[in-house]
């Protein structure tokens, strides 16, 4: 178990929403039903604003260079069943944690409902609960009991909030996640079982699970069980068809919580079980994930040029990002599965923003269809600003977020899986015709005389805006103080399914890799830019990580042995 | 040695933070756009001429592995100069075209957002860098192209221009994949030329997709006619100094990786040579000047594409900066004439440099100098390219030679057109796409002289005193000198073409045939909507069908197989159900009479029963244990 601080932040960070959630639940109605509105949403916003300065503080105290788990808090919960409530914060959390303690605010300030707010924030409230005790759990089962919480805000928020088949939505929703998560349930019972026989300690802890002996065809099923339930939530190509029906019959609020945070659950899942526990799968069904996720690049691309529906439009763009992310992921190099990790956070901050954009326009016009909207730029100048910097970032613009990860995942990619790097690159230019078609659509030509008077963002709208679009520009000119904080945690995973695969000569002779990554942050404080660039393999480590690329030749920091190998293809 | 870092960062961050600032400034900055633009211009124009004197480098970490590096060597000092200057201009110039009250901080931001994005292609020294500006240009000449957005077919144009160029960048994407897997991780440029045998290949094909996508040269050519549908400040910026350029430079700096692939050079020298004949031809066919020039940019810029493949690096590098000149000076004339006369149509502008007669010179010394007479300096870069492609092949040689003289011919028939006596009736044709104001601002006359004074002094290339010295700045391979005879030759040809085309033009009609296809440019365009587009679309909509029908389809499938097993179950088993429920209930019952049996109230079966109960308990627990 490593260090436990103090504070406990993280079961902090769990319970605050949650908190909030009951208080706005048992709020007298006796307060009248303006008062009650208010409050409601003042306790809300409170608590979503001080979960968001706490996530802020977890970033602060995150100790760079520290590829394991960090600031964990283990209690005993049902000792007799082997599940105990443990948190943990890495760095492939760490920024999924932040992405959604930003968009959580946004959500509610930007997309205040008319009618029943209470219900609504308090579904908010736990929907946020569920999805930061998601992000931080290292049990199997606490796991498990968050990631299906977060069905039943979405399920009621979609059928009580949302417009058109919003019925049919929620349902079809709800019981295509479910059924996915049975498996995840009968597949993490199954590891723990297999476990409890190898070792007579029946646990769902993550860190003791990690070192079960699990054969190729074992390993290959729990994969299939675990990935089933991820594939869904994220969702990957073929199994996406809930996304396009949810997001559209969705309030403006919950989708963006369901398409940026929620799919990161799935993502989020794959890298941090599947990874972890299955690699030997993982390494062996690769190409099979690969090809899905090139697939779901290109095909949410295509399928995005026929879209006439803004929402419908932005879930299949999901559907072609979240691609890149399965593909970073599986093409399992540091760089790739860095990238994917960053790619997470950059498509929830984008597709949030473009939702509450798309959401703001329904709110002027009552439709999404790009052919009864045009010329909107002259009347609401700063919505086509904000949409075309958001539009800019979600084609891969360089400057702005979505090229750092895009970028990082291709070139990642290409050490190891080259094919399908290169068809993947192709999807660079899908994005920009699919996007700049419907932008043109909506936003130029002259305008109609419906278009003419339509608002321009107010003051509140704006102010929702500013931090998203300050943030996607900041990851997209500065990607570094994230990388630094990811890149460790990423070496070690990769270094972790290497070894565990074979896959390539053991890189560190001793040590493992705990005392790698510690080295390489004491590398990074001894000095990173030492002039002559390749002479010296040392030179090669900056402080992101143990390993680095000179020249052709993979160079891996030590401070007493130094290995450089060379990939095998 | 090296200059100090901060002049790198100044060099790039005074246009991008003033153009941001002016972008986000909105209308609340539209007073001060101008002064502000043309300022900020200006002192990049200052800090270019002290990078190409100190030659500064700078490096910053960019992300794992791979650092931002910026370098200003020979060819980045003299790609510098020449973009700030001609951006200076431009901007000048725009001060009297885009009058005040047209989004005035949009156009001056973007303008320099796009120098910002061209200054950081030319000095990066990593794939990386470059791709970052090379990008950056594309997505702010979709804005700029399509600046007047009300019009539908301008920002498809912008459109045009930026998916066109995007998907020839996929080229650099691909190349820095091939960098990344083939050992050169740090993206370095100069590291390119010693990837191993696959990806060397691999990232020579995408630099020269992207650099011929960028410069549009065949077959990428079509999105610049589009493009002309942008004011005409932009085409003097984007289509002579920059981003068309951009591409000319790509092939220029990486001229050793066209070198190690060993396929590379000829492909690139054959693609420049036959775009400055083809592309000449369709300039030859045009009847609206900024499509001429258009068609002639193309051609020119295969000049320098032609060069950078037979391996003359500071000859396609004179010729770039000649035809910058040159052609910022010719976009601007026309913009000129459109902004006081209303019109582009050649047809329409007859006699049009004899109204504004200083724009009428300075379009003529362009036009001149673009025609390839001496001793003006298209004439002397040109000769320096053909030269280097003398060495080469004379296949190359001849090809080049037959685009000049289709360069005489297109030019000279512009200026002498617009040099005809005015006739009675010309104002009928005036004012037929804007409102002209039948006045030249100061502002517009001003950059036409200077740049005028530019197209033809930069003739002095023909000197060897000048050119060796210029070659000793970029400090390439191959500068060619062109030998006496090659200079007379070409000079005769252009002479004789310009001369012919002057006598003639008024009463020589260009063939029908040739005439159509040069005016739709080949067709290239219905090529690409053919190919390309109209494939997508259809694949688009017959991939949302099969999404909604099969894939989700088979979702509902399954789903409605399981409500319809659960119909049949119920019906089938409920009253097995019930059997179950009743039969439970009714052993339960007689379970309850069995138990009741023992209960007798006599204490001696109790103990009995209990000494039973105490044996069988521990008869379980020893077997158990």
């Amino acid at each position: 178990m490593g260090p436990t601080t103090t504070f406990p932040y993280l079961t902090t960070l769990v319970l605050l929403p949650a908190g909030a959630a009951v208080a706005c639940a048992v709020m007298p109605r006796s307060m009248g039903e303006r008062a009650q509105r208010r409050a409601v949403l003042a306790v809300g916003t409170l608590a979503m604003v001080a979960a968001l300065a706490l996530a802020v503080t977890i970033a602060v105290e995150f100790r760079v260079g520290d590829g394991g788990y960090q600031m964990q808090s283990v209690h005993q919960w049902m000792p007799q069943l082997g599940v105990s409530w443990h948190l943990g914060v890495d760095g492939i959390s760490l920024f999924l944690l932040l992405m959604a303690a930003v968009l959580f605010p946004l959500a509610l300030l930007g997309a205040t409902v008319r009618q029943k707010s209470r219900s609504y924030v308090v579904w908010l409230l736990v929907l946020e609960a569920a999805c930061m005790g998601s992000f931080v759990s290292l049990d199997l089962i606490l796991f498990f009991v968050f990631f299906e919480l977060t069905l039943v805000p979405v399920y009621f928020i979609i059928v009580g909030w949302g417009s058109g088949r919003r019925a049919y939505a929620a349902v079809k929703f709800f019981l295509y996640t479910f059924l996915g998560s049975a498996f995840l349930l009968v597949g993490i019972v199954a590891v723990a079982v297999i476990h409890d026989q190898q070792t007579g300690h029946l646990t769902f802890d993550l860190v003791a699970l990690q070192s079960t002996h699990l054969g190729l065809a074992s390993q290959i099923l729990l994969f299939l069980a675990f990935t089933a339930a991820f594939a869904v939530k994220a969702p990957i190509f073929p199994f996406h068809t809930w996304s396009p029906d949810a997001y559209s019959s969705s309030p403006t609020g919950g989708a963006v919580i369901l398409a940026a945070v929620m799919a990161k659950l799935g993502t989020y899942g794959v890298i941090r079980f599947d990874l972890t526990l299955f690699p030997r799968a993982v390494v062996d069904l690769a190409p099979v994930l690969l090809t899905l996720g090139v697939i779901g690049i290109l095909y949410g691309a295509i399928v995005a040029c026929a879209q006439r529906d803004l929402k419908r439009l932005v879930a299949y763009s999901s559907l072609a990002h979240i691609g890149f992310i399965v593909l970073g992921t599986f093409a399992l190099s540091t760089e790739a599965v860095t990238g994917g990790v960053l790619q997470m956070v950059n498509h929830g901050l984008v597709t949030a923003a473009l939702f509450l954009l798309i959401g703001w326009i329904w709110d002027r016009r009552r439709t999404w269809r790009t052919d009864e909207l045009r010329g909107l730029q002259r009347p609401a100048p700063i919505l086509a600003a904000m949409f075309t910097v958001v539009m800019m970032a979600s084609i891969g613009l360089p400057g702005l977020n979505g090229f750092v990860g895009e970028f990082l995942v291709l070139a990642g990619t290409f050490l190891t899986h080259r094919w399908w790097a290169v068809v993947a690159t192709t999807g660079v230019v899908l994005a920009a015709v699919y996007l700049l078609w419907a932008f043109q659509r909506v936003f130029h030509h002259a305008p109609g005389p419906e278009d003419e008077h339509t608002r321009d963002l107010g003051w509140r709208e704006t102010a929702v805006m500013v931090p998203l679009v300050g943030l996607i520009i900041f990851l997209g000119v500065y990607p570094k103080p994230v990388l630094d904080r990811i890149t460790p945690t990423v070496t070690a995973l990769v270094h972790h399914v290497d070894v565990a695969t074979g896959r390539v000569q053991p890189l560190v002779a001793n040590g493992g890799v705990a005392a790698a990554a510690s080295t390489a942050a004491t590398a990074a404080t001894g000095g990173t830019r030492a002039g002559t660039a390749a002479s010296a393999p040392t030179a090669a480590c900056r402080h992101h990580g143990q390993s680095a690329w000179v020249d052709g030749r993979r160079v891996v920091c030590h401070v007493a042995v130094t290995t450089s190998t060379r990939r095998l293809p | 040695m090296t200059g100090p870092a901060w002049l790198i960062w100044a060099l790039i961050g005074l246009p991008l933070g003033s153009g941001t600032a002016l972008g986000v400034g909105g209308r609340r900055a539209e007073r001060l756009a101008a002064p502000a633009g043309v300022a900020a211009a200006a002192a990049t124009l200052g800090l270019a001429a002290a990078a190409a004197v100190w030659r500064p480098a700078a490096s910053a970490p960019l992300f794992a592995g791979v650092d931002a590096t910026f370098a200003v060597d020979g060819l980045s000092a003299v790609m510098v100069v020449t973009v700030a200057s001609v951006a200076a201009a431009v901007l000048v110039f725009s001060v009297g075209d885009i009058r005040s009250g047209e989004a005035r901080s949009r156009f001056f931001g973007l303008m320099l957002i796009f120098v910002a994005a061209m200054l950081v292609a030319v000095t990066a020294s990593n794939l990386a860098v470059l791709l970052m500006g090379w990008e950056a240009m594309g997505a702010t000449s979709w804005a700029l192209i399509g600046f007047w957005w009300r019009n539908r077919s301008r920002m498809e144009a912008g459109a045009t221009a930026f998916v066109t160029t995007r998907a020839a960048d996929v080229g650099l994407y691909l190349a820095a994949g091939a960098a990344v897997a083939g050992g050169a991780g740090s993206l370095r440029l100069d590291a390119l030329a010693h990837l191993p045998s696959p990806w060397l290949g691999l990232a020579t094909a995408g630099v020269i997709a992207a650099a011929l996508g960028k410069s549009a040269q065949l077959p990428f050519s079509f999105w610049l006619s589009k493009a002309m549908e942008g004011p005409s400040p932009v085409s003097a910026l984007l289509h002579s100094a920059t981003m068309v350029a951009a591409g000319g430079y790509l092939l220029l700096r990486l001229h050793p990786l066209l070198w190690a692939s060993g396929w590379g050079q000829p492909v690139v020298a054959w693609a420049g040579a036959a775009t400055a004949v083809v592309l000449g031809l369709v300039a030859v066919a045009q009847a609206d000047l900024k499509q001429l020039l258009a068609a002639s940019t193309c051609a020119q810029i295969g000049f320098i594409v032609l060069a950078a493949g037979a391996g003359g690096v500071a000859a396609g590098t004179a010729q770039l900066v000649a035809h910058a000149a040159t052609k910022s000076l010719l976009f601007l004339a026309a913009g000129a004439w459109l902004a006081a006369l209303g019109t582009k149509q050649l047809d329409a502008l007859a006699g049009a440099a004899r109204r504004y007669r200083l724009v009428g010179a300075a379009f003529t010394a362009g036009a001149l100098a673009l025609a390839g007479l001496p001793p003006l300096s298209l004439w002397a870069t040109k000769d320096a390219v053909l030269s280097s492609a003398l060495a080469r092949q004379p296949a190359l040689y001849a090809a080049g030679l037959a685009g000049a003289v289709i360069s005489a011919l297109y030019s000279i028939r512009a200026a002498r057109l617009v040099w005809l006596p005015l006739a009675p009736g010309a104002s009928a044709g005036y004012d037929t796409e804007r409102a002209g104001t039948r006045r030249v601002e100061g502002w517009m006359q001003g950059p036409l002289v200077v740049l005028a004074a530019a197209a033809v002094g930069l003739g002095v290339y023909a000197l060897p005193e000048v050119s060796n010295v210029f070659d000793n700045v970029i400090a390439g391979p191959g500068a060619g000198r062109p030998a006496g005879w090659e200079l007379g030759l070409s000079a005769g040809l252009a002479l004789v073409a310009a001369g012919a085309t002057w006598r003639w033009v008024t009463r020589l009609r260009v063939p029908a045939a040739l005439g159509a296809a040069g005016w739709a440019w080949l067709g290239l365009e219905a090529a690409a909507a053919l190919l390309v587009v109209r494939p997508l679309l259809r694949a688009a909509s017959g991939l949302a069908r099969f999404d909604d029908v099969v894939v989700d389809g088979a979702v509902r499938g399954v789903a409605g197989g399981a409500l319809a097993a659960a119909r049949l179950g119920a019906r089938l088993g409920e009253v097995g159900v019930d059997d179950v429920v009743g039969a439970v209930a009714g052993g339960a019952r007689r379970l309850g009479g069995l138990a009741r049996r023992p209960q007798t109230g006599q204490l001696h079966q109790y103990y009995a029963q209990a000494a039973v109960a105490l044996a069988v308990l521990v008869a379980i627990v020893v077997a158990v244990r």
